[in-house]
């Protein structure tokens, strides 16, 4: 115990004194390293490790370009073990002793709040690429999922046009459906419709008895479903059973892409809705070249989903913010970024805003039986993310970052 | 929906999660009574359950599948149960408390080679359509009532299940045996009674009913390798609240855990009714630490 203590001061003044050191950014064997940071293990792989393997082709389709600024990109891969402590050691491991020049990774919540201390200590850039509940603005992080004003709020801008009156929120019970569902509930207020009901089990959940009575007793026009993984399935069972499918009562789920949809059996979630920035079935010739090579390299039946091409386009996005500055050092790196402006991605126009998050479309699916979504609604354009809702949290707000 | 439609509805609810629980706790309640054992591994007989439940689907689709199921379940969990008797649990009773670590490990394995076997992600057990219904009550002072059919199911197998083993324990032979052993374990083995086949004969009965549970909950949710730790925990809490070793212990506390949570989340959510279901078991162990029924057993004693 003493000695791993010990080992610990160690490591934390290795990190600061390593600070004082001008980073050595590019090998001199003409590779550079990047980090990356997913759960390899535990229960975040299955989800994880898909979103890692679109991490790697990105990398593998840069450097059969040649690679950045003519040098080969040599990923260092780490495990974070869905556990938030073992991200931050292996983040601080990737900076400190790896050296690499940037960091693509994290899932939850809790793993990106423990790599951030990690990241701004050590002068890093963290690339995290899934949709989340806002409130955080680090200089050194860029936050290209969606913000809450690009998935929860666009579901309900959708739900709102369609003639819903009633919403009833369901949710696993963390920090993101929580905030989801406090910033949902300010909008349904303030545009005058009812909140039928909000109901948390915690997460890995399995008995839905009195939320199904709840619901049928409230009578609400749709329900606003953040469960998170298997919970949905005993959700939806357990709906069905009472004879309360998705078409009979419509469904808005936030955590159930292609992936989950596939595993969790279609016909059972059929004709449920999801809101995204991304859908396997979006047109346009960026997206199917990227399914097509995901596919080539991850076998044919192998479906791709929103948060695996926002860790595909944050690696081509940190090329192209490379490129422009000219340099690996992470600040220039960072300042580029914002900098870049549109460009074409499978998720369609994208680029991060000077707040570090990415500004993207947002897109409303239905379920189909074969496993993939039909795109039914879209917004006007390109969302401006916004770290704080202005209804939930006034005068709080993320301008562009001078410090870093 | 009326007030007092929504009311029985709960009711109904908490029935039928307790007739879950109890055939959870069952085998916890009586391999503790007989062997002081404390079986970890008894969620992933549930999850055994689960998983032959949808192995069996896959061999016998259609409407009888599930009735299928239920028996294979039942016997696959007990020969599983019977083995883990005879080469851990057996091999520790001089020391019960070992045990406890030894079943954990059990249970870490089974877990692992679930995932092994069919995917971290879990399968899908569909109810088969004539369980698809609903019973509805449309007018009356009850209007608005549903009662799903699978849970409706779910209470009568819980049903049949514990008159099969009261009726066992009670007017036969065996269950005679069984009683001798779990008072006074020397004098029976005295009399005659093989108390050696008695506990294998009995953990298994008890991992066996934990597999039948198994299929009842994949038709409830999803059968996933962690499937059982979800369940471990009440079944213990039904356990402790019930009393050890008792059988109508047991089945009170399991109606009391059900009833208790399906009705304070009528004005709770379900993660508040958790914190106050345990607040409850806490307080009410404090005044009865025997729980509910005592059994007389010299086992249990000092």
């Amino acid at each position: 115990m003493n000695l791993k203590k010990l080992g610990l001061g160690a490591a934390l003044l290795a990190g600061t004194a390593l600070t004082l050191v001008a980073p050595a950014p590019a090998q001199a064997d003409g590779t550079v390293k990047v980090g990356v940071l997913q759960s390899l293990s535990g229960t975040m792989a299955i989800s994880e490790v898909p979103l890692e393997n679109a991490e790697l082709l990105a990398i593998d389709q840069l450097n059969a370009k040649g690679g950045v600024l003519g040098k080969q990109i040599a990923p260092v891969i780490e495990d974070g073990a869905s556990d938030p402590s073992t991200f931050a050691q292996k983040a601080t491991k990737l900076i400190e002793e790896d050296k690499v020049v940037t960091v693509f990774g994290g899932w939850t919540s809790s793993s990106r709040k423990a790599m951030l201390p990690v990241i701004q200590r050590l002068h890093g850039l963290l690339w995290y690429p899934v949709q989340f509940e806002g409130n955080e603005c680090s200089p050194n992080i860029m936050y290209s999922g969606a913000q809450p004003n690009q998935q929860a709020l666009p579901a309900f801008t959708w739900a709102e046009q369609k003639g819903y009156k009633k919403i009833f929120l369901l949710g696993s019970d963390y920090v993101y459906p929580r905030t989801a569902n406090l910033i949902l509930k300010k909008h349904i207020a303030h545009d005058g419709l009812t909140l039928s009901g909000e109901e948390y089990v915690p997460l890995g959940g399995t008995d839905f008895s009195s939320i199904v009575a709840k619901i049928e007793q409230s009578k609400p026009d749709i329900i606003i479903n953040t469960l998170n993984g298997d919970s949905n399935v005993s959700f939806f069972k357990q709906m069905a059973a009472a004879g309360m499918t998705p078409d009979k009562l419509p469904v808005m789920s936030f955590s159930i892409a292609e992936p989950e949809a596939q595993a969790m059996g279609p016909k059972l979630l059929a004709g449920s809705f999801t809101s995204w920035n991304y859908f396997q079935s979006l047109p346009g010739p960026t997206n199917a070249d990227f399914v097509a090579a995901y596919k080539a390299k991850f076998g044919a039946s192998s479906v791709v989903d929103d948060p695996m091409v926002h860790g595909y386009v944050d690696v081509m996005e940190w090329a192209a913010a490379v490129k422009k500055a000219g340099t690996f050092d992470p600040k220039a790196v960072r300042d580029a970024a914002v900098a870049l402006g549109f460009k074409d991605s499978p998720l369609g126009k994208v680029k991060f805003a000077p707040n570090q998050s990415m500004v993207q479309t947002g897109y409303i699916g239905e379920l189909q039986p074969d496993g993939q979504f039909k795109i039914i609604w879209s917004s006007p354009g390109p969302i401006e993310p916004q770290p704080y809702d202005p209804l939930t949290f006034p005068g709080k707000s993320c301008a562009a970052h001078t410090t870093f | 929906m009326q007030e007092s439609a929504f009311l029985l509805g709960q009711v109904f609810n908490g029935v039928s999660v307790a007739s879950l629980f109890v055939l959870a706790a069952l085998g916890l309640a009586l391999s503790f009574g007989l062997m002081r054992v404390i079986n970890m591994a008894q969620g992933e007989m549930l999850m055994l359950g689960g998983y032959l439940a949808y192995m069996t689907l896959a061999v016998v689709p259609g409407p009888l599948g599930i009735l299928v199921a239920l028996p294979v379940a039942f016997l696959g969990a007990a020969l599983l149960g019977a083995v883990l008797e005879f080469t851990v649990i057996h091999r520790l009773s001089a020391r019960p408390l070992d045990t406890l670590l030894a079943t954990w490990g059990v249970s870490l394995i089974l877990q692992q080679a679930a995932r092994n076997l069919f995917g971290a992600i879990g399968v899908q057990v569909i109810a088969p359509t004539w369980l698809d219904h609903t019973v509805s009550v449309a007018t009356g002072p009850l209007a608005g009532l549903d009662l799903p059919d699978t849970r409706i199911f779910i209470l009568f197998v819980a049903a049949l299940v514990l008159g099969a083993i009261a009726l066992l324990l009670n007017k036969t032979r065996l269950g005679l045996y069984v009683r001798a052993v779990n008072q006074d374990r020397p004098v029976a083995a005295a009399m005659g009674v093989n108390a050696r086949l008695i506990d294998l004969l009995v953990f298994s009965l008890g991992t066996g009913v934990a597999g039948l549970a198994g299929v009842i909950l994949a038709l409830l949710g999803p059968v996933t390798p962690t499937v059982g730790q979800s369940y471990i925990v009440p079944a213990f809490l039904v356990v402790i609240l019930g009393g050890l070793g008792s059988i109508v212990g047991t089945t009170i506390a399991s109606l009391v855990v059900g009833l208790f949570t399906a009705l304070i989340e009528i004005f709770v959510d379900v993660s508040v009714a958790q914190v106050l279901l345990l607040v409850f078991v806490i307080v009410f162990i404090q005044f009865r630490p025997q729980g509910i029924i005592t059994l007389r057993s010299r086992a249990l004693e000092g």
